[in-house]
């Protein structure tokens, strides 16, 4: 258990630390540099070399990322080239709605995927086909398509739910969950059709191996066979993708949150992004590479423990 | 987004590798030309010249802003109407068509210029590239797809070239993987192995050889990345950032009506229809799942006969298991020939009776029909009788009461017959709280017994651990722990040694032939090895093509074998083999089901063949007491009958 731990640890590391150097070395491409955000385009370039030096930006790339990397070690980021906010202060504000959303979305997936995966594989017949169409669909309309219908249905129309906005929990749960009822179920929607879809393929599949043969023939009772021992089976495959879901989420959801006007880390990246303000735009990707590796480490976990064969190779 | 859509895309595996006929029929049904497969086609190709044809077909300019006519509904002078400032929505989306399918092209273009020959590559020299290449890919697969596409913008804003090919090298690594895995499992193959032999070039064989074969899988995954790059194209569209603003894409047509959404629902109704439209038809040409329907509750089928109570002819009192007229043929479905041709034999109370024959000759399945685990899309005739049941009458639930219990079953390949998952103490433990009403603990006490019963010397040791921790060996002691636990009066054992080592083969013959003495079970012993029958065996069945050949106890069998077959598989047995002399073997193999000659099935490999052979069925005959055979040539008690020199 210990070394796969280190092993996976090393490997989220290594993603950090590539994620923030392609992303530091991406900004430094930028065609105006920092300091020309900040001045203007009528700064004179004496000004313009003393701010650069003021900001090390005349220094190597590498030391530079160095330099940036040990202080958001520290949870320093910056600050925001227009407000002058610090970064991480941003940053934590914005959370909250971004992982509300994320985590509605994974519970309310996860939960429907499997479901509608066991019953496909177990019924077949019209289910089955269902949970085929619902996988193809779910792909063919994108997301905040899916989002924009939900708001005409559910919010205009039948006004059961806000249009748009997010309210914090601390503020009133209640209406928390009614901000967020919508946008989960525009970002799951595609989700529960792909881990269905995946689930009652890889069923199948186990179902035809020989220890189901063997546990039918010696008389395990069949719900045991297929509840315990064919979906554990049949369940490996589809958690160890749902790391992948999960980033396939994370897109999503910065199309959601600016569908919805939800004020959470994907809006401000596109702001900070159309504002070109960089050191914001890093701190979003940094927070969100975060939350991708403690994902990974997640989805790791539970699959050691579905599968003696990850921990005990 | 990207991952997903390119996970839910089954096995590529499959694609590779799968029988020719198989592959031809399913060509019929899911291959290149199915309706839906044109039809997608075709929308492709019209949005296509569409685009290129804008200028022409709008009829209006996509800018030109008409602040009299905002959200007029369609007809009239807009065909689908008015956006939000004016605009004429057909032109936009046509117009914005060029932009949105150029963006899909280079995202496409680039990522199969990395993704497919890296894979190629990969797939065919592994080594050390390939495990860089595999690293980096799976970095670049947890990528947040998007989120790296925003970023990208805000250092080249509005760039959504820039864009797309950051898309294409992100996705190639999805490419990559699937490309590898597929020339991995090509490359294996025996003609590859050929062409190198043949001294082909590494660019031959690639080009000329591999390429072909896994080209579908490459079309289908292209057309998954190609709806992948437009779904990601109208992402940027649709937060405005991918091309300056009053100029049209598809993204920015939907973004446009969606700041109006609550007062007008029908500027958003072309731009959705167009692009779910296009989406699907790329999805569509992705689509190569080959999914064979499962069910895991299957209705027995029942046969053709009457429903009246059968009179079963009631088996001497001392057999307990007696198979009469056992047919098993694939329905059509399923390819609809024979596997099993009118087998019967009897099994009495502890007796232990071998089904030889080579692969292919229908042991195997003759085996599990009496459990009834025959294939999925099988029909089973005729009468088996257990202990005066009917088996083939009983329904799902009451042949599921005896499995176990009174009839179980020992496989062949140990280390996949135990759920990988859980440990062997706990599924060994279950299979006791199936049969028998007792508590957690003692159904745990009772697996620790049972693996003591099959002489683990450290039972507490094997249960704690999991199937891949033991050995091959160990692996088969514990499956047929698990087959004891119901204490039943049959054990089919099918070739329960074939696949161990040689030294543990006999012990585990050793401890099959104690437990069957000790438990008076009877043991069907399915095996091709004549060590075996001659070991355990009192009487052996002989199978060949479906049919039972040759019937007899083992010593008569083996001192007086009449049928030509029996004859020549104990030749070929590799224990009779003498050192020095060359292998004896049996020309060709056994004809598969579907292309069993209409006289003897042996007849082609047959070196006592003459004319008459082939001329009708052959009969079952009576030899001598107990002796059945199924060889024109052998006649009652004949003293020329074949014998091993
Ligand atoms: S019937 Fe003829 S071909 Fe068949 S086994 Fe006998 S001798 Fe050989």
């Amino acid at each position: 258990m210990g070394t796969f731990l280190l092993r996976r640890l090393m490997r989220s590391a290594v993603l950090i630390v590539v994620v923030t150097f392609l992303t530091y070395f991406l900004v430094s491409l930028t065609p105006g540099d920092a300091a020309y955000t900040l001045l203007g385009a009528r700064a004179t370039p004496e000004q313009l070399q003393a701010l650069r030096h003021d900001m090390e930006l005349d220094q190597p790339l590498v030391e530079q990322y160095w330099r940036w990397l040990s202080s958001a070690l520290h949870g320093d980021f910056g600050r925001s080239l227009l407000t002058q906010q610090s970064t991480s202060e941003v940053l934590s504000q914005r959370l909250e709605p971004t992982v509300s959303l994320l985590a509605g979305t994974v519970l309310v997936s996860v939960a429907l995927g499997c479901l509608f995966g066991v019953l496909a594989a177990v019924r077949g017949g019209w289910l089955g086909r269902l949970v085929d169409l619902v996988g193809q669909m779910g792909l063919a309309v994108p997301n905040f398509v899916l989002g924009l219908i939900l708001i005409a249905v559910f919010a205009v129309n039948m006004r059961l739910f806000p249009v748009s906005g997010y309210i914090a929990f601390a503020e009133d749960p209640g209406l928390w969950i009614r901000s967020l009822v919508l946008p989960v179920c525009g970002l799951a929607f595609g989700v529960i059709g792909v881990m269905a879809r995946q689930l009652k393929v890889s069923m199948e599949e186990v179902m035809q191996r020989e220890f189901i043969t063997a546990m039918r023939a010696n008389g395990y009772p069949q719900r045991s066979i297929i509840y315990r021992h064919a979906l554990r089976n049949a369940g490996l495959p589809v958690v160890a993708n749902l790391g992948v879901i999960v980033v396939g989420m994370l897109s999503g959801s910065v199309l959601m949150e600016s569908v919805f006007a939800l004020p959470g880390l994907g809006s401000l990246l596109v702001q900070a992004s159309a504002q070109a303000d960089l050191p914001l735009v890093e701190g979003v990707v940094v927070v969100m590479t975060v939350i991708i590796v403690a994902v990974n480490i997640g989805v790791d976990l539970i699959s050691a423990w579905l599968d003696p064969r990850v921990v005990r190779p | 987004m990207s991952a997903e859509i390119l996970s839910s895309t089954p096995d590529p595996d499959s694609a590779a590798g799968q029988r020719p006929k198989f592959l031809s029929k399913e060509r019929a049904r899911r291959g290149p030309y199915r309706p839906a497969t044109l039809l997608a086609g075709a929308w492709l190709i019209l949005i296509t010249v569409a685009a290129g044809a804008a200028p022409l077909l709008a009829g209006h300019d996509p800018l030109t802003q008409d602040l009299a006519q905002v959200q007029v509904g369609p007809g009239g002078e807009h065909l689908l109407g008015t956006d939000s400032l004016g605009r004429d929505l057909l032109a936009r989306l046509l117009h914005g068509s060029r932009t949105t399918l150029l963006g899909v092209a280079v995202g496409v273009g680039v990522s199969v210029s990395i993704g497919v020959p890296l894979g190629l590559y990969a797939g065919y020299l592994r080594g050390r590239v390939d495990k860089v290449a595999s690293a980096v890919a799976e970095i670049l697969m947890s990528l947040p797809g998007l989120i790296i596409l925003i970023t990208v913008l805000a250092v080249y804003p509005y760039s959504m070239i820039a864009a797309m090919v950051t898309f294409g090298v992100l996705s190639s690594a999805a490419l990559f993987r699937i490309v590898r895995n597929v020339t991995m499992a090509v490359a294996q193959d025996l003609y590859i192995t050929a062409a190198k032999l043949a001294g082909l070039s590494r660019r031959q064989i690639l080009l000329r050889h591999i390429l072909p074969r896994i080209r579908p899988t490459v079309v289908a995954q292209t057309a998954i990345v190609a709806a992948l790059a437009l779904v990601t194209q109208l992402g940027l569209g649709f937060l405005g950032i991918d091309t300056r603003p009053p100029h049209a894409t598809w993204g920015g047509v939907l973004q446009d009506a969606s700041t109006v959404i609550a007062v007008s629902s029908w500027t958003v109704v072309p731009p959705v229809v167009v692009v779910t439209l296009t989406i699907l038809a790329f999805g569509i040409l992705g689509d190569t799942t080959t999914s064979q329907p499962y069910r895991l509750t299957r209705a027995r089928t029942r046969t053709g006969r009457p429903q009246a109570p059968r009179t079963t002819r009631r088996a001497p009192a001392d057999q307990l298991l007696c198979v009469e007229h056992l047919t098993v043929v694939l329905t059509r479905g399923g390819g609809g020939s024979i596997l099993v041709d009118d087998v019967s034999f009897g099994i009495g109370r502890g007796e232990i009776v071998g089904l030889v024959g080579e692969s292919g000759a229908g042991k195997s399945v003759t085996s599990r029909a009496i459990l009834g685990l025959q294939p999925t899309q099988a029909k089973v005739d005729g009468f088996i009788d257990f202990d005066g049941l009917n088996l083939l009458d009983l329904t799902d639930k009451e042949l599921h009461h005896l499995r176990g219990r009174r009839i179980a079953l020992v496989g062949q390949e140990p280390m996949v017959s135990l759920d990988p998952t859980i440990r062997i103490g706990a599924q060994l433990a279950e299979a006791v709280r199936a049969h028998q009403k007792v508590g957690r603990k003692e159904s745990h006490r009772l697996a620790r017994q049972l693996l003591t019963d099959v002489r683990i010397s450290d039972p507490s040791a094997v249960a704690d651990r999991y199937p891949h921790e033991i050995s091959g060996g160990m692996a088969q002691r514990v499956c047929i722990a698990v087959a004891l636990a119901g204490n039943p009066e049959l054990l089919i054992a099918d070739e329960p040694t074939t696949a161990l080592d040689v030294t543990v083969q006999a012990e585990i013959l050793d401890l099959l032939r104690d437990l069957q003495r000790e438990r008076n079970m009877a043991v069907l012993l399915v095996t091709h090895d004549w060590g075996v029958v001659a070991d355990l065996c009192d009487r052996a069945i002989v199978l060949y093509a479906g049919q039972i050949v040759e019937q007899a106890a083992t010593e008569r069998l083996f001192d007086h074998s009449c049928h030509p077959y029996t004859a020549a598989l104990r030749a070929a047995d590799p224990h009779q083999q003498q050192p020095g002399r060359r292998l004896t073997t049996i020309g060709g193999s056994v004809p598969p089901p579907g292309s069993w000659p209409p006289g003897c099935r042996f007849a082609d490999r047959c070196v006592s063949v003459t004319e008459e052979c082939s001329n009708a069925a052959v009969p079952l005959h009576l030899v001598a007491e107990g002796h059945i055979t199924r060889c024109i040539h052998v006649r009652a008690d004949d003293k020329e009958a074949h014998r091993v020199p």
